[in-house]
């Protein structure tokens, strides 16, 4: 598929953040790790999802008018960690970097082990370690279970 | 004796939080309460002192031994035996409780059928928390003793070949057991029917590490050469039905017959409570351990009690 056909699906913007090279089919979740599914965001998001590119398919979330903080941003190396951010200004990339994942997650994800305390209704936060990164592998510092991609992505809070 | 130095410690909540030095360390300590921990001396220096047995969940033996450990140093407990007498039948968090009672003791013991339970515990406690079992998790304590014994009977840890048998699938005992066996020079031989056999991850992680281990399905075959075989319940449960859980079952119980051709040396071990594993036969030969094993968690626990709590020995 040619660049011009890509350009045209992904209209560019003229400020704000576009996360590139999102796992096909995981902007959703992608949406929901950043907040950007509450009823009170106010910014303009658009998703595409299932783009043709020269490695496969990928899904696209521009966000208009915000940039969004790295430590945010992030936290999507949990799902899709080939995604890179684009801060746009002016029509122009101004920055552009490959999300990277955090030592420590918290609050993102829940824990797979049903059983585990931070599952119960106590006053804290589900909270993990990373233990890798490719694959993606984290342990959760109450029961110490570990939790690999898929079964990550199937526990977003 | 300098305490602290070695070990700075706030909480035990898991064996993986401990590295070599801290375990032999522990059962340093642990070695000279033998003659207090039997009576033979007494001991108060921890007069004064309040441990606070909060079990959630029934475990007469393991609360016991924390009882002794601590009145045997001349310390007190208060405490509950189950969740049916405490505040969490009224709905009230595991935090809140724990806030609590540490206000009440200066050590809180937590035994509690969620994992990661200690874990959240030691961060609301005000005072160092000791776990005594956590669901399918961690029973730090367990494994210390288990060390302590065969460190006891064998002179070292390194060097040994160590069998373990049971359900290694779920068994928790056993999990911890390996991974502090993995951190000395072992050999290990994961004895266990097909389906009940050591967890992939955890066999992952020996092979990356440069650990020697080998896999059996049959006691009788595998115990021939062993300097420890540690035994562990097979679990009724864990079987579709009663037929399968007896082929197996009777596959796994050591009997004289099984001692037949072992190494004199050999010790045997289970964490006790034991059913049909170990024939009652086999307790009045030499290589029964397991009675003098449930003993040691005593002066294991005493060594804990006085660690954590920074008292000059
Ligand atoms: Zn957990």
């Amino acid at each position: 598929m040619s660049e011009e056909k890509k350009t045209i699906k992904i209209s560019p913007i003229k400020k704000g953040t576009v996360i590139d090279h999102i796992r096909e089919g995981q902007s959703l979740k992608v949406m929901k790790i950043l907040g950007l599914t509450e009823t009170v965001v106010k910014d303009v998001v658009s998703i595409a999802m299932n783009v043709e590119s020269s490695v496969g398919k990928k899904d696209i979330v521009k966000v208009e008018n915000r940039e969004i903080g790295s430590d945010e941003l992030d936290k999507i190396s949990l799902i899709s960690p080939e995604t890179t951010i684009n801060i746009i200004r002016d029509y122009t990339v101004v920055q552009k970097k490959r999300v990277q994942l955090p030592e420590r997650i918290k609050g993102i994800v829940k824990c797979k082990n049903r059983n585990c305390i931070s599952n119960q209704r106590e006053p804290i936060e589900p909270e993990f370690k990373v233990m890798s990164g490719e694959p993606v592998n984290i342990k959760c510092i109450y029961c110490e279970r570990e939790m690999k991609e898929e079964e990550i992505s199937e526990n977003i809070v | 004796m300098k305490l602290k130095s070695e070990f700075s410690k706030e909480h035990v909540v898991s064996i993986k939080d401990f590295s070599v030095d801290e375990i032999e360390h522990v059962l340093d300590v642990a070695r000279t309460m033998e003659p207090v921990a039997k009576g033979r001396k007494t001991s108060d220096i921890l007069r004064g002192k309040i441990l606070a047995n909060l079990f959630f969940e029934p475990s007469t033996r393991t609360m016991l031994s924390f009882e002794a450990a601590m009145k045997r140093l001349g310390g007190d407990t208060i405490g509950f035996a189950s969740a049916d007498v405490s505040s969490s039948k009224k709905g009230e968090t595991l935090a809140d409780t724990i806030t609590v009672c540490s206000s009440y003791a200066d050590i809180v013991v937590l035994r509690h059928p969620q994992e990661g339970a200690a874990r959240l515990a030691s961060k609301f406690s005000s005072k160092p928390v000791l776990n005594a079992g956590d669901g399918a998790g961690q029973h730090p304590t367990q494994t210390l003793l288990d060390l302590y014994t065969i460190r006891k009977e064998k002179g070292e840890i390194s060097g040994n070949k160590i069998g373990i048998a049971g359900d290694l699938k779920y068994g928790r005992t056993v999990h911890s057991l390996t991974h502090a066996l993995s951190m000395y020079d072992t050999e290990m031989t994961f004895i266990a029917p097909q389906p009940l056999q050591m967890p992939k991850e955890i066999l992952g992680r020996l092979s990356r590490d440069g650990i020697k281990y080998d896999q059996q399905q049959n006691i009788d075959e595998a115990v021939e050469d062993l300097d420890v075989l540690y035994v562990t319940r097979i679990q009724r449960e864990r079987f579709p039905n009663e037929e399968e859980y007896l082929k197996v079952a009777d596959s796994y119980n050591v009997n004289m017959k099984t001692l037949e051709d072992v190494d004199d040396g050999l010790i045997i071990m289970h964490p006790l409570p034991r059913v049909d594993e170990i024939s009652a036969e086999v307790d009045d030969t030499d290589h029964s351990r397991y009675f003098e094993q449930a003993a040691n968690g005593i002066p294991v626990r005493m060594a804990l009690l006085s660690l954590l709590l920074e008292v000059e020995l």
